[in-house]
């Protein structure tokens, strides 16, 4: 059982932290130095026949003659017994009992025969088959009195009940975080609050099975270098976006869009340093395309931008994690939003492509169709954009820019981008009227040119606005490229949603899309 | 007992001593950085006037953008040329 816990009798004073040993005084965390000690190097195989055999399996019982035969063989022999050491009779068998031979081997059915030379694999078989075990001995009428062909059984060392267990005994060296011990009478959830490792809700231990098995999900080293992240500019693993992408409830499918978004949230572009110290209420929006979407259960229909999707939920969570864990920046610290949103607990959400007539956002940004990418926006929460009269493109384009005009202050123009997150309905409007992407985003911009004089601070009785030497301008409200069109949302609501950017340029953050890679 | 590994970036603090205070700025160089925040200059220009009144040589510095860290190239040029350094931080 991993991570299990009596906690049926516990009072609050047992609760009490029960921290062991090695108190690091500045750092106020119990640790455990180093991690599991056990080889992570394969045992070598003796040259010969190799065959792996556990007892709880009648395919391995029904070859007992057959091991006996091979034994007596000029060929040597060596058998590996995973459960019983007494099994088989037939012959003398080594007991596998840790497993590691099995695991270090990649035994994942018994029987497995192997033929080792030099100490190298250069054949292997799985369960029964008269004709293959033949082969691979050189001896034509093995096993004539037995069945063509059964089945093996699965090996002990892929059993579910003791992967997780294994993989921290032969591979938990590979990773170099520090091990901090939590008592058994500490409530784990209420342990990893205290430490304030958390956004203000509970995280998931991050125990070394469950990191490791996290890190199945890449085939990226753990130790590579994924990005420097502030405000501590602190250099992070693989392995540490993997800690908190178990924290944050991510399946190991969804590290690689985690190690996509930390990478290119730290990018001088994205600024994700001034994202989180500036005053104004912004954090990272994460937007996904290209196939992963679908094959990791992402939402991009009804209630995109809400709660119930986990692969949205826990991605984009796990990024604000390694923000504030690894990175150091939590809120009343560098974080000085005045307000923030709920959204910098998690804002992450997928392109509905399928249902889009339009290209995908991320084609619109440079890739190819068909490429897995998450774009990074510096967002507030998300606005309605409510419009169910319009029935033709250019009102539904008026509404639109008076939607994006509200952004921030409605006299303040080109400082700040947004995201239009269109719902199908609307957007059918203007697929209907045979617009594309490019032309939904150009009529909408259009009519939110303003003239200066209506911008201008005073204008209107109010101070903020933009300087007077614009007065004699017409603007529009964002930059040349600086409204990103998303569609998604429910089959039902004539709506669309508004996120407003933050400071854009060089002199605040920049829309960052990179690829997500394995 | 659960063994869980630190997600944080295990920053050991090193103690830093802070320099002893000068009994005088009288002929000490004296930093004044402004982080390009508006109105900042207003109050290093001030902070300029006194502090020259009172012998200091003052060094101007300026961030390219409030929102991003100091360039390291700037920090180490601080460093090296001034004694004292000023941070105006607000509006």
């Amino acid at each position: 059982m991993r991570n299990g816990r009596a906690n049926g009798t516990k009072t609050a004073r047992a609760c009490k932290r029960q921290v062991t040993e090695v108190i690091d005084a500045r750092y106020g965390a119990a640790m455990v130095s180093g991690g599991p000690s056990e080889s992570a190097t394969a045992p070598a195989l003796p040259d010969g026949l190799v065959i792996v055999v556990k007892q709880d399996c009648a395919t391995c019982r029904l070859v007992e003659p057959v091991l006996g035969r091979l034994a007596a063989g000029d060929e040597p022999l060596t058998v590996y017994t995973q459960d019983d050491p007494g099994f088989p009779a037939s012959v003398a068998a080594v007991h596998d009992a840790d497993l590691a031979v099995s695991w270090h081997h990649d035994i994942e059915t018994v029987p497995t025969v192997l033929r080792i030379v030099d100490g190298a694999e250069v054949d292997r078989t799985v369960g029964w088959s008269q004709a293959e075990w033949r082969r691979i001995t050189g001896i034509d009428d093995l096993g004539a009195d037995l069945p063509v062909m059964r089945p093996g059984c699965g090996s002990l060392s892929v059993d579910p009940d003791r992967a997780d267990d294994l993989r921290v005994r032969f591979t938990g060296s590979r990773l170099r975080a520090r091990r901090v011990e939590i008592a058994a009478l500490e409530d784990e959830m209420e342990a990893l609050f205290a430490r304030g490792w958390t956004d203000g809700l509970p995280v998931v231990p991050p125990t070394e099975a469950r990191v490791l098995a996290m890190l199945e999900g890449t085939t990226r080293d753990p130790q590579e270098l994924v990005a420097v992240v502030p405000p501590d500019l602190i250099p992070c693993t693989v392995e540490k976006v993997a800690i908190n992408a178990v924290m944050a409830g991510c399946r190991p499918e969804h590290l690689p869009v985690v190690l996509a978004a930390v990478a290119a949230a730290c990018t001088d572009e994205f600024n994700i340093h001034g994202v989180l110290a500036t005053t104004m209420p912004v954090g990272p929006v994460l937007i996904v395309n290209g196939p992963i979407r679908r094959r990791i259960g992402m939402n991009s229909a009804g209630n995109v931008l809400g709660q119930g999707n986990r692969a949205n939920l826990a991605i984009g969570r796990a990024l604000q994690l390694v923000i504030r864990n690894v990175g150091g920046g939590r809120p009343q610290g560098v974080d000085r939003a005045a307000h923030g949103n709920p959204g910098k607990l998690s804002f992450c959400f997928a392109e509905d492509e399928e249902g889009s007539p339009w290209t995908p956002l991320s084609v619109a940004r440079g890739f190819e169709p068909g490429q897995d990418t998450v774009t990074l926006f510096p967002g507030e929460g998300p606005r309605c954009i409510v419009d169910q009269l319009s029935r033709d493109p250019e009102s539904l384009a008026g509404s639109m820019a008076l939607g994006v005009r509200g952004m921030h202050h409605p006299k303040l123009v080109l400082g700040f981008d947004a995201v239009l997150v269109m719902g199908p309905e609307h957007a059918r409007v203007f697929a209907e009227a045979g617009w594309d992407r490019e032309r939904v985003v150009a009529e909408i911009v259009a009519r939110t040119v303003t003239p200066g004089s209506e911008l201008a601070r005073g204008a209107g009785g109010i101070a903020e606005g933009v300087p007077a030497s614009l007065a004699d301008r017409s603007l529009p409200k964002v930059r040349d490229g600086g409204l990103l069109l998303v569609h998604a949302g429910g089959g039902a609501g004539l709506f669309s949603a508004i996120i407003g950017g933050w400071a854009n340029g060089a002199v605040g953050s920049q829309p960052v899309t990179v690829p997500i890679t394995s | 007992m659960t063994v869980i590994l630190d997600p944080t970036g295990e920053q050991q603090v090193a103690e830093r001593g802070l320099l002893a205070r000068p009994v005088s700025l009288a002929g000490l160089t004296v930093g004044l950085l402004d982080i390009s925040k508006p109105r900042g200059d207003v109050f290093l220009d001030r902070l300029e006037h006194r502090l020259t009144e009172v012998g200091a040589v003052v060094r101007r510095y300026r961030k390219p953008t409030f929102t991003k860290p100091a360039p390291v190239d700037l920090r180490h040029e601080i460093a090296t040329h001034c004694e004292v350094v000023i941070e105006a931080l607000a509006d």
